[in-house]
C-alpha cells in the first residue's frame, strides 16, 4: 500500500517535536477528517533555519509533515511557500489516490506557519491555494 | 523468527484442521454434483445433509430451515430483501439499528432508495438496544426488525430474547445477523423467537465462502437466486458441497468447545483490558462491561492517536488488530459504531479492537501489553491532539 519512503517517514519521523518561542507557527485539519497537522518555523534572515513538526493522523500524514519539513528546512521563506503538495508526494515516491489529501495538510500548515510569521513580521498574508477537504475525501468513497 | 500475534479473530478465523480433513475429501474425490441423480453422488447429498442438521442443531432449529448461503453477506442481503419484498403487501417499514454491519446497513439503504421506510434505531453508550425504542419506533406498517447479534466492533451482545418475544407478539418478522456470535455464545433460535439469521463459517474456525440463513418454518421470504432447484429452490446453485461440509464441521467443532473456549478466552481477554486500562494513560474501553460483550472482544480508544498509525507500528511488532478509523477505510468518517456510542471523532478515530481466538495465548496477551504501551507513548509525544488534552486536562483541573 504505501512506498518504502513513506513507510521510512513514517516508522522515523524527521523534524518532530516543538521549537520554543517560533518564528510562526502553523496548524491546518480537524479531528473530524482525522488529521491535524502543527508545524513550527524559526527563520532567520529570512531563511527557515529550523521546522519541527507535531501531527495526529495516519501513516501518509506522518510521513507528509516529514518530508514536507525536510524539503523547506534551509530554504528561503518565498521558496517554501512554493512547496506544492505534488512535491511531497513525489518525494515520497507517491501516494495511494485516498491518501493525497495528506500532501495537501502538509502544504496548507507551511502555508499557515509561513503566514503566522509574515503577520508577526507585519507583512501582508498571502493566499494559499484553496482545497475543499469535504469533496476530497467524498471523492474516496 | 519473530514473534507473530494475531488478534484479528472477529475478521476471520483460521480453518480448524480438523475441518480442512473434513473437506478435502469433497475436492478430489466425491466431487459428483449433488444435483446428478446416479449413485457417485449420494455421498455428496449425504454429506450436504449431515451438514444441514450440525447447523441445525447447534441454532436449535429443524433440519429444513436451513439454507446454505456463500457467507454473513449474502443470508443479510437475502432476509432484508426476501421478507421485505414478500410481504410488502402487508407493509413497507422496516426497523433495525445504527451499528449493524454494512451487509445489514447497506441492504437496508438500497431497501429506503425503492419504496421502504427504513428506522435505524440508536443504541445506549455501550452499544445496546433499547427495546423502549424499538416499541415506540413500530407502526402498523413495520414487517421486519433486524437486529444483530452480538456487534462486530465493540462486541456487545443484544437484549434478543427481550427482541424476539416482542416481534413475535407484534406479528413482525424478527432477523438477527449473529455472524460474531454462533457457536461463541449460546442461541437458540425458538426459545428467542428468531425468525431468521445468518451466520458465516470464516468466524467459527471453517472455510470462507460460505455460511446459512436460518428461516422459521412459515417464514414468507422471496427467492434469493433463480435458477436450479437447489435449496429447495430459494438459491439455484450448484453447492458449494466441500464449503458446506467444512461449515458442518466448524459449527459442531466449535460449538462444542464453546464453554471452555468462552471461558479460556475470556479471561485472556479480561487480562488484556486491565492490562491496557492500567498501564496506559487515558485509555477508554469502548464497548458494554465484560460480562455483555462477546468474550473475545476488546476495543479501545486512545486520545490523541490515529487508528491506522497504531495497526502499523503494531503490525511492525508482529502484531495484527484492526481500528474503526476512517483513514483504515478511505472514507471521511471514522466507524459508524463508534459514533453511534457517542464517541468523539478524535476518539472514533483513534479506536483500536483486539479479538482473541483459539491460539491465543497468555504469553501472547503479555507480549502485546509489553509493546503497546510505548507505542502509544511515541505516537502520542508526536500529536497536536494529545499535547491540546493534556493542557485542557490540567486546565480543568
Amino acid at each position: 500500500m504505501y512506498s518504502e519512503k513513506v513507510l521510512d517517514h513514517f516508522q522515523n519521523p524527521r523534524n518532530v517535536g516543538e521549537i520554543e518561542n517560533p518564528d510562526g507557527v502553523g496548524q491546518a485539519g480537524n479531528p473530524k477528517c482525522g488529521d491535524i497537522m502543527k508545524i513550527y518555523l524559526r527563520v532567520e534572515n529570512e531563511v527557515i533555519t529550523d521546522i519541527k513538526f507535531k501531527t495526529f493522523g495516519c501513516a501518509s500524514a506522518i510521513a507528509s509533515s516529514s518530508m514536507a519539513t525536510e524539503l523547506v528546512k534551509g530554504r528561503n521563506i518565498d521558496e517554501a511557500w512554493n512547496l506544492t503538495n505534488s512535491a511531497v508526494a513525489e518525494a515520497l515516491d507517491g501516494l495511494p489516490p485516498v491518501k493525497m489529501h495528506c500532501s495537501v495538510l502538509a502544504e496548507e500548515a507551511i502555508h499557515a506557519a509561513i503566514n503566522d510569521y509574515r503577520r508577526r513580521k507585519g507583512l501582508p498574508v498571502l493566499e494559499g491555494k484553496e482545497y475543499d477537504h469535504e469533496h476530497d475525501h467524498a471523492h474516496q468513497h | 523468527m519473530s514473534r507473530q500475534v494475531y488478534l484479528d479473530y472477529a475478521a476471520t478465523t483460521f480453518t480448524a484442521p480438523e475441518v480442512v480433513s473434513a473437506m478435502t475429501p469433497y475436492f478430489t474425490q466425491s466431487f459428483g454434483n449433488p444435483s446428478s441423480i446416479y449413485s457417485f453422488s449420494e455421498s455428496n447429498r449425504k454429506a450436504m445433509g449431515i451438514a444441514r442438521q450440525q447447523v441445525a442443531d447447534v441454532l436449535g432449529a429443524a433440519k429444513e430451515e436451513i439454507f446454505f448461503t456463500s457467507g454473513g453477506t449474502e443470508a443479510d442481503n437475502w432476509a432484508l430483501k426476501g421478507v421485505a419484498w414478500r410481504n410488502r403487501s402487508k407493509g413497507n417499514h422496516v426497523i433495525t439499528t445504527k451499528i449493524e454491519h454494512h451487509a445489514v446497513l447497506h441492504t437496508a439503504q438500497f431497501l429506503q432508495e425503492n419504496g421502504f421506510e427504513v428506522t435505524y434505531l440508536d443504541v445506549d453508550a455501550e452499544g445496546r438496544v433499547r427495546l423502549e425504542d424499538l416499541k415506540n419506533a413500530v407502526t402498523e406498517k413495520t414487517i421486519l426488525v433486524s437486529v444483530m447479534f452480538a456487534n462486530n466492533e465493540i462486541g456487545t451482545i443484544q437484549p434478543i430474547a427481550e427482541i424476539g418475544a416482542f416481534c413475535r407478539e407484534k406479528g413482525i418478522i424478527f432477523h438477527t445477523d449473529a455472524v460474531q456470535a454462533v457457536a461463541h455464545v449460546p442461541i437458540d433460535v425458538k426459545a428467542m423467537n428468531i425468525d431468521l439469521l445468518s451466520l458465516s463459517a470464516h468466524k467459527f474456525y471453517g472455510p470462507k465462502g460460505v455460511g446459512a440463513l436460518y428461516v422459521r418454518k412459515g417464514i414468507k421470504i422471496d427467492n434469493f437466486m433463480h435458477g436450479g432447484g437447489q435449496e429447495r429452490g430459494k438459491r439455484a446453485t450448484t453447492e458449494n458441497v466441500a464449503g458446506i461440509v467444512g461449515l458442518g464441521a466448524a459449527i459442531e467443532l466449535t460449538a462444542s468447545r464453546m464453554k471452555d473456549a468462552s471461558s479460556r478466552v475470556g479471561k485472556l481477554r479480561n487480562m488484556l483490558i486491565d492490562g491496557v486500562m492500567k498501564v496506559i494513560p487515558h485509555a477508554k474501553l469502548n464497548g458494554a462491561p465484560v460480562s455483555e460483550r462477546l468474550p473475545n472482544n476488546s476495543n479501545f480508544s486512545f486520545i490523541g492517536i490515529e487508528g491506522e498509525t497504531l495497526l502499523l507500528d503494531l503490525d511492525g511488532a508482529g502484531i495484527y488488530a484492526s481500528t474503526g478509523s476512517a483513514c483504515s477505510s478511505g472514507s471521511l468518517d471514522p466507524s459508524h459504531v463508534l459514533m453511534a456510542i457517542g464517541l468523539s471523532h478524535e476518539q472514533a478515530h483513534g479506536s483500536l479492537r483486539m479479538t482473541l481466538g483459539e491460539e491465543t495465548s497468555e504469553e501472547d496477551i503479555r507480549y502485546v501489553l509489553s509493546v503497546l504501551p510505548a507505542i502509544v507513548e511515541r505516537r502520542r509525544a508526536m500529536s497536536p491532539l494529545w499535547e491540546d488534552f493534556l493542557k485542557n486536562t490540567q486546565g480543568g483541573k
